[in-house]
């Protein structure tokens, strides 16, 4: 790359940083001290990979609460990238920011589920103590409203970043507000989470000590993976097929053939990916699997390392979730130590590690290969597909992603059988599946519960609905709304469909009689306008046109007729669904629409 | 090479070849379009290797850059043929039966072993044995060099050391694989394939070994030819000297300025009994001149063909009037051939294009309304049928081998003539940037917005040393004279060496400084390799570079 | 070996070699395919999706530029489902976007689709210069209700060349990819932001000037929608002179260095106003240098005629 000459100066923090996480600049033309031989010969060899992009970005962010241009010169520098691209990827991301550092900025989450428990009270005791959002206010301090957090059986929750300290989450916020603004405020405790349901994904959750790999292994940890180095790669993938195993992501995949494609193709080297950036609003159960179980990720990615023929895997967590990055890391760490990753896995010609890196605040990222991108140190604008992530994913390679809650299943699966897992099956849904309940619920929580089993009987699970049912969210953002003829509906992908819904992401949200779905829906479109990633026109025009459609409505001043904007609605979302190139946009109208159609929004009356 | 005075391939084969030399070229910032074909074959994965003393922002783009001393490229060459042969990737095929001379090449490279190539030239050893296996061991790798290769008082041998790379590995004549000096003016190539040479007439054909050639220009032009060569610049401004030359007619041509050692050129040009100057601009030469022939844009005010640098003859058309008074070059020769007694009537461009194809084979097939379909066509194209010749030096592949065998040239190294002392520590090279050319008579009249002034480059280091602050003025000077211009640390150069362009003359007028050695085979100067001293002006005595560190090798 | 893969278009069939695009299936077969981000001189990015179309089992509709044709497949290009997405992805860029300087195609496509930007509303208040750029991702402001969010801000003026005028951007990535990755390799701009606020930046929005942009106008080159443009030509649209109706282009060499890059010169009243190359130009493929592309005009007659003149 070409140096412009012009680059503005960085300071020893963010230097020491940038040595940190990227080691110390290997040649005077990368960074470094000019010595004698830089003058005279410089090989490309020395360049590192554009991929330490995003954690040196993540360093330079908490060393000095903002990105400043010294920093981004001096990195584009030491990886040999240009300053204009590390810009436009550090401003892609939300918990990345360019403008004046602030000494801890608080991020609110005011979405579906704070909402419902008070965030804005929260939000409004934040603009009394500190400023408007977004400014940098009292004791250098900044808010902001922030999407879902993933704490919504903890609501109301705020996450906390913090110049020059670790990240921290507070669910519920219950701190005075002179606590946590301190230096070093008190890591307070998150109380745990309720888990219930039939417990065989959530088996160790909350019962076996999840930073203790003899506990794990105490309670049938590693014997999956023994099983499948017996089995062979071929065996693995047959189990699955057995199982019938489909992805809990949203998509239902089988999981065998995404194994047995990736693992057929000649392309090398191959990775498998744990996608850990759970960030569809409402949802969080895989951070109740991460934090509480983080050897069985480990342990699945290592069986899906050794079934698609990949030697690295990486878990992708989103930055929001520190203590389940942290735990997930230090299982990573304990297993290498013990031999679990590294070369020789249990003795065997199998080597196989595992790289966990982290998100900075992108709800597209989710989208497989806009995954691909953050890992690789791009904007998480996802990718055309095909090529599908089995023949090009990650750095164009052959990859098979998984979300965390099918992982969970494989070593079970290789413990039980293939057969034997999908013994108890309903009519399209084999095992168990994690449902994260919250809102108007008595104890909101993960729930895992087979398919036969209905909206109602989880809600129930969760210690029912109170203050009764006006509408549940399924599925998320991108899901829909149903009513509360939907309770007797059985949580089966095929059930679900047929009431126009989706289980998507396992996000179920539950709003009381008399709750206000309007602000709800207005939520939600305003998530979309403001997670598009900006690449296709439908997706980032859409999303803008359908928030102030919605705000219009709510606000009751439609331009025209009702049914014209019913019709401007419709041509949108058919636009949306048709024409966007990921599923963020594709999903996009889906909860509005679903609104709409139940009367959701003000002025056109309760659906009841 | 070999007979033929052009570029052996295409740019369509830089895209497609595997290993890429840019040898004293900053092709990125000189030859911009030229590097976009580069880029191409690296975005294909083919490696690029970028030999110049400075890290130029086309050595950025390279998988390895070595850093010579200015002046060591020989060295660096010949180090380069031995550790092949050494390490047994000569072609020996191709050699044995394409080319002669090897035994003699192989002795005398055989004291430039990697020891002595990287106290000569400042590179790690290592690095030149690597650059020697690449090269040797692509299945495609093409050579391209500048001014940087012949800029310099031995630039044939330099030149010569090169092309003798490419004998030993057979990178040569095939597609992907060829010699490529990169042309800096817009028709250099073509000037030279229409004879504008003291030893060709049109055609790069032979004025003093090819009879036969001599005599259908004789017979086409009736007159006679003398068969002796004439002189080329630098030989005339030593005639100027003797008092032997005494009138100039200087066609498009700014020697007052673009002359190495420029008071000097001034000087012989104020000597002239006579001096005519036929231009687009009053340049610095036209005001010296008795007469100026004020003549139009030949680019866009005129017809006629150039010829660029991958020997492709392309058509220029008209798109603007002239200004009143602008004439036609061709119209003021036929004008002044009239005033000389003979009658050329109003010949067209393409009636002269069309003489010239008659009497130069190698451009026998390029009718202007070919050249117009086919954009461009590259030569040879030796009949009407013919696509043009993408690649040279095919024959040298072909079995039998057809014509002569391409000989090696053994050639030493000497360092540049100019050398460095105490009073004179530093080198200063020459070179050009992006937005600006030459002497800056085209280039300076548009508003660049990269707006860098001329400025002496120096490396931060002796700024610190000599407490130079960026953009202080400092005195520039040489043996032949003293320029005054603002210091700029640049950190592409290391101690001992300095840089600057040729774009500002009367701003800047760096030729004052720079050496008119000039290699007799090629009279070029070596502008490259002067040994200057930096002072401050302002500062009292002693506040001037010391012979810290000498740049040049041995 | 080239395999060759046959299929139809609207029933009609086609065989190419294999690895070609729908789109150029579609060009040799002479059907139209609107596009905008597409440029044959880049790899497609596939981001307006103007050019979608219905492919027979594939649930969305499928981006015609980059998607090669496969063995069997169906491709409809006019059906009422390809109709409304090119109808709303004009409807939507109109609505956000000026449109005017982005030529005749553009204008007949707007009408033939039928796209009303207008009724999403009256425009929203152009915003202050800077105001769009810097914004915090994820955190997008909102026009007031009842108006629709656009573009519309100050045209960016920095440097003596040329001019970036943001409300017509598309976000084609076309000048991106033709600065950096493609052609250039500069990287002087990249797309910066996210979502509504996505954009075309220099680092920390810095101008072009205090940026790597070597002034090569190959952004300009690309550019589909007059967002970028040639100082003198924004100059003489703004004076009213620009008459395209009163210029020739005349295709010559480049009288710079030796490479021989096709100049096409755009002269009106006898001044170069505008300098491109031909996308289809093998030396250039439409690319240019400064000098190329701006430094020609010393043949104007706004030199002093002294040095025009001679003696």
């Amino acid at each position: 790359m070409e140096a412009n000459g012009r680059a503005p100066a960085s300071d020893p923090a963010e230097r020491a940083a940038l040595d940190e996480v990227l080691g110390p600049p290997p040649t005077a033309w990368l960074g470094g001290a000019r010595r004698e031989v830089d003058l005279h010969v410089a090989s490309a060899d020395a360049r590192p990979g554009r991929d330490r992009l995003l954690p040196a970005l993540l360093a330079l962010q908490r060393t000095a609460g903002t990105l400043t241009p010294g920093a981004v010169h001096d990195l584009a520098r030491r990886l040999d990238l240009p300053p204009s691209e590390v810009y436009g990827v550090a401003s892609f991301y939300a918990l990345l920011t360019q403008s004046s550092p602030a000494a801890a900025t608080l991020h609110v989450c005011d979405d579906i589920a704070c909402s419902l428990a008070g965030a804005a009270e929260v939000a409004a005791q934040a603009r009394e103590a500190i400023g408007p959002e977004g400014e940098v206010g009292r004791g250098g301090l900044r808010w902001r409203t922030s999407p879902c957090l993933g704490q919504c059986d903890r609501a109301p929750a705020a996450f906390l970043q913090r110049t020059g300290e670790e990240d921290q989450v507070l669910a519920p916020v219950s701190l005075p507000w002179s606590a946590w603004a301190a230096p070093r405020p008190p890591a307070p405790t998150p109380p745990p989470p309720q888990v219930g349901g039939e417990r065989r994904l959530l088996a160790r959750v909350e019962v076996v000590d999840p930073e203790d790999l003899d506990a794990y292994r105490a309670h049938g940890g590693y014997e999956a993976l023994r099983r499948a180095l017996d089995l062979g790669p071929e065996g693995v993938v047959r189990e699955l097929a057995a199982a019938r195993l489909s992805g809990r992501g949203g998509a239902a995949f089988p999981t065998a053939a995404k194994w047995e494609a990736v693992a057929r193709q000649p392309s090398r080297p191959h990775y498998v990916v744990a996608n850990a950036d759970e960030s569809e609003p409402g949802t969080f159960k895989d951070r109740v699997l991460l934090e509480g179980d983080p050897f069985a990720l480990v342990e699945a990615l290592t069986i899906a390392g050794l079934a698609t023929g990949a030697e690295r895997g990486y878990v992708f967590v989103r930055a929001e979730y520190p203590l389940a990055r942290a735990r997930i890391a230090h299982a990573v760490e304990v297993a290498r130590r013990r031999g679990y990753l590294g070369r020789g896995i249990l003795g065997r010609r199998f080597d196989f590690d595992v790289e966990v890196r982290s998100g900075a605040g992108a709800y597209v990222c989710g989208e497989e290969t806009a995954l691909f991108q953050a890992i690789e140190g791009r904007r998480g604008e996802p990718r055309n597909k095909p090529p599908y992530p089995t023949a090009k994913g990650l750095f164009g390679k052959p990859t098979a992603v998984n979300n965390v809650e099918t992982l969970a299943n494989v070593p079970l699966i290789l413990r039980l059988g293939g057969a034997a897992y999908a013994a108890d099956a309903d009519a399209d849904a084999t095992g168990t599946r994690l449902f994260a309940v919250s809102g108007a619920v008595a104890r909101p929580g993960v729930y895992e519960v087979r398919a036969r089993v209905t909206l109602g009987d989880l809600i129930g699970l969760a210690g029912g609905a109170p203050r009764g049912v006006r509408a549940v969210l399924l599925g998320g953002a991108a899901g829909a709304f149903v009513g509360p003829d939907a309770l007797d509906m059985p949580l089966s992908p095929a059930a679900a469909r047929a009431r126009a819904a989706t289980l998507g992401s396992g996000a179920v949200v539950v709003f009381p009689r008399g709750a206000d779905l309007t602000a709800a829906v207005g939520r939600i479109a305003r998530f979309f306008r403001d997670e598009s990633c900006g690449q296709c026109v439908p997706c980032r025009i859409g999303t803008v046109r359908q928030e102030e459609l919605v705000r219009r409505l709510a606000e009751g001043s439609p331009l025209g007729t009702a049914a014209e904007e019913r019709a401007l609605f419709d041509d949108l979302a058919r636009a949306m669904r048709d024409a966007s190139i990921c599923g963020l946009g594709q999903s996009a109208p889906n909860a509005v629409e679903s609104a709409l159609r139940l009367g959701l929004i003000a002025g056109e009356g309760e659906g009841e | 090479m070999f007979g033929a005075g052009g570029s052996t391939s295409s740019y369509e084969e830089i895209e497609n070849t595997d290993a890429i030399l840019l040898w004293g070229s900053n092709a990125r910032e000189t030859h911009p379009i030229f590097f976009h074909h580069v880029l191409r074959a690296l975005r294909r994965g083919a490696r690029l290797y970028v030999i110049d003393p400075r890290r130029t922002s086309t050595a950025s783009f390279a998988h390895l850059w070595l850093g010579i001393d200015v002046g060591s490229d020989i060295a660096l060459a010949n180090a380069m043929g031995r550790e092949i042969i050494h390490a047994g990737l000569v072609n020996t095929r191709f050699v044995e039966r394409a080319t002669t001379g090897f035994e003699a090449y192989r002795r005398a490279v055989e004291p430039y072993t990697l020891e002595f190539a990287e106290r000569t030239t400042g590179v790690p050893a290592e690095a030149i044995a690597r650059l020697a296996h690449d090269y040797a061991r692509a299945d495609r790798a093409e050579l391209c060099w500048t001014l940087g290769i012949t800029e310099h008082h031995n630039a044939v041998d330099n030149v010569l050391a090169l092309i003798n790379l490419a004998l030993l590995t057979g990178h040569v004549g095939r597609y992907g694989s060829g010699l490529n000096p990169l042309r800096g003016q817009n028709n250099v190539q073509g000037g030279g394939d229409m004879g504008a040479l003291p030893n060709r007439l049109p055609g790069f054909q032979d004025l003093e070994g090819d009879a036969e050639a001599r005599r259908r220009f004789e017979e086409a032009w009736g007159c006679r030819i003398d068969p002796q060569r004439g002189y080329h610049l630098s030989e005339m401004f030593d005639a100027v000297e003797r008092g032997e030359l005494t009138a100039l007619y200087v066609l498009g041509e700014n020697p007052a300025q673009s002359e190495a050692d420029g008071r000097r050129a001034v000087r012989l040009l104020e000597r002239l009994d006579h001096l005519v100057v036929q231009d687009t601009f009053l340049t610095r030469t036209a005001e010296l001149a008795d007469v100026v022939l004020p003549a139009t844009a030949s680019w866009c005010e005129g017809e006629g063909t150039v010829t660029s640098s991958e020997r492709r003859v392309q058509r220029v058309r008209p798109a603007l009037s002239p200004p009143p008074g602008a004439r036609d070059d061709l119209a003021i020769l036929a004008a002044l051939a009239r005033r000389l007694g003979h009658d050329w009537g109003e010949p067209t461009a393409e009636q002269v294009w069309d003489e010239c194809r008659r009497l130069s084979p190698m451009h026998r097939g390029m009718r202007y309304d070919r050249l117009e379909a086919l954009g461009g066509i590259q030569w040879p194209c030796p009949d009407e049928e013919h696509p043009g010749t993408q690649f040279l030096h095919a024959r040298l592949w072909r079995e039998p081998l057809e014509g002569p065998p391409a000989p090696f040239h053994p050639v030493a190294w000497e360092p540049p003539a100019e050398p460095l002392s105490a009073e004179f520590p530093l080198r200063l090279t020459t070179g050009r940037r992006l937005d600006a050319f030459n002497t800056g008579v085209q280039s300076g009249r548009y508003p660049s917005p990269l707006g860098r002034r001329e400025a002496v480059h120096l490396a931060p280091e002796d700024m610190a040393r000599m407490g130079i602050q960026e953009g202080e003025r400092v005195r520039v000077v040489s043996r032949r004279g003293s320029v005054e211009a603002p210091a700029h640390s640049d950190p592409t150069l290391r101690p001992g060496l300095a840089f600057m362009t040729l774009h500002t003359p009367d701003e800047v007028d760096t030729n004052l400084l720079t050496l008119d050695a000039w290699d007799p085979r090629s009279g070029t100067a070596e502008f490259k390799a002067a040994a200057v001293r930096v002072e401050r002006p302002g500062a009292g005595a002693g506040a001037t570079t010391t012979g810290r560190r000498a740049s040049d090798g041995g | 070996m080239t395999a060759s893969v046959t299929a139809t278009v609207d029933g009609r069939p086609v065989t190419v070699p294999a690895g070609t695009t729908i789109l150029e299936a579609c060009r040799r077969l002479g059907v139209e395919v609107p596009t905008l981000c597409f440029l044959e001189t880049l790899e497609p990015v596939n981001v307006c999706r103007l050019c979608v179309l219905e492919v027979e089992g594939s649930r969305a509709l499928v981006p015609a530029c980059s998607r090669p044709l496969e063995e069997g497949m169906e491709v409809r290009t006019d059906t009422p489902r390809v109709r409304h997405s090119r109808r709303m992805v004009l409807e939507l860029l109109a609505s956000a976007v000026d449109l005017g300087a982005a030529g005749p195609e553009v204008a007949r496509w707007l009408a033939e689709y039928g796209a009303r930007p207008e009724r999403y509303g009256p425009p929203a208040p152009p915003a202050p210069a800077g105001a769009r750029d810097g914004r915090q991702a994820g955190h997008h402001p909102g026009a007031p209700t009842g108006t629709r969010e656009t573009l519309a801000q100050p045209v960016k003026v920095d440097n003596a060349l040329y001019v970036r005028d943001y409300e017509k951007c598309i976000l084609c990535y076309k000048c991106v990819e033709a600065c950096g990755e493609q052609a250039q390799a500069t990287f002087a701009i990249a797309v910066a932001g996210r979502g509504f606020d996505a954009r075309i930046a220099t680092e920390f929005d810095v101008p072009l000037t205090e940026s790597a942009c070597v002034f090569c106008g190959n952004c300009i080159g690309v550019c589909p929608t007059g967002a970028l443009m040639v100082r003198r030509e924004y100059e003489m649209r703004r004076e009213g002179t620009w008459a395209p109706e009163r210029q020739s282009a005349t295709a010559t060499i480049c009288p710079y260095c030796g490479v021989g890059c096709t100049l096409v010169l755009h002269v009106q009243d006898n001044r170069i106003v505008k300098v491109t190359s031909p996308l289809d130009a093998d030396v250039t493929r439409g690319h240019l240098c400064i000098k190329g592309r701006f430094g020609v005009t010393f043949v104007e007659d706004a030199a002093p005629t002294s040095d025009r003149g001679g003696a």
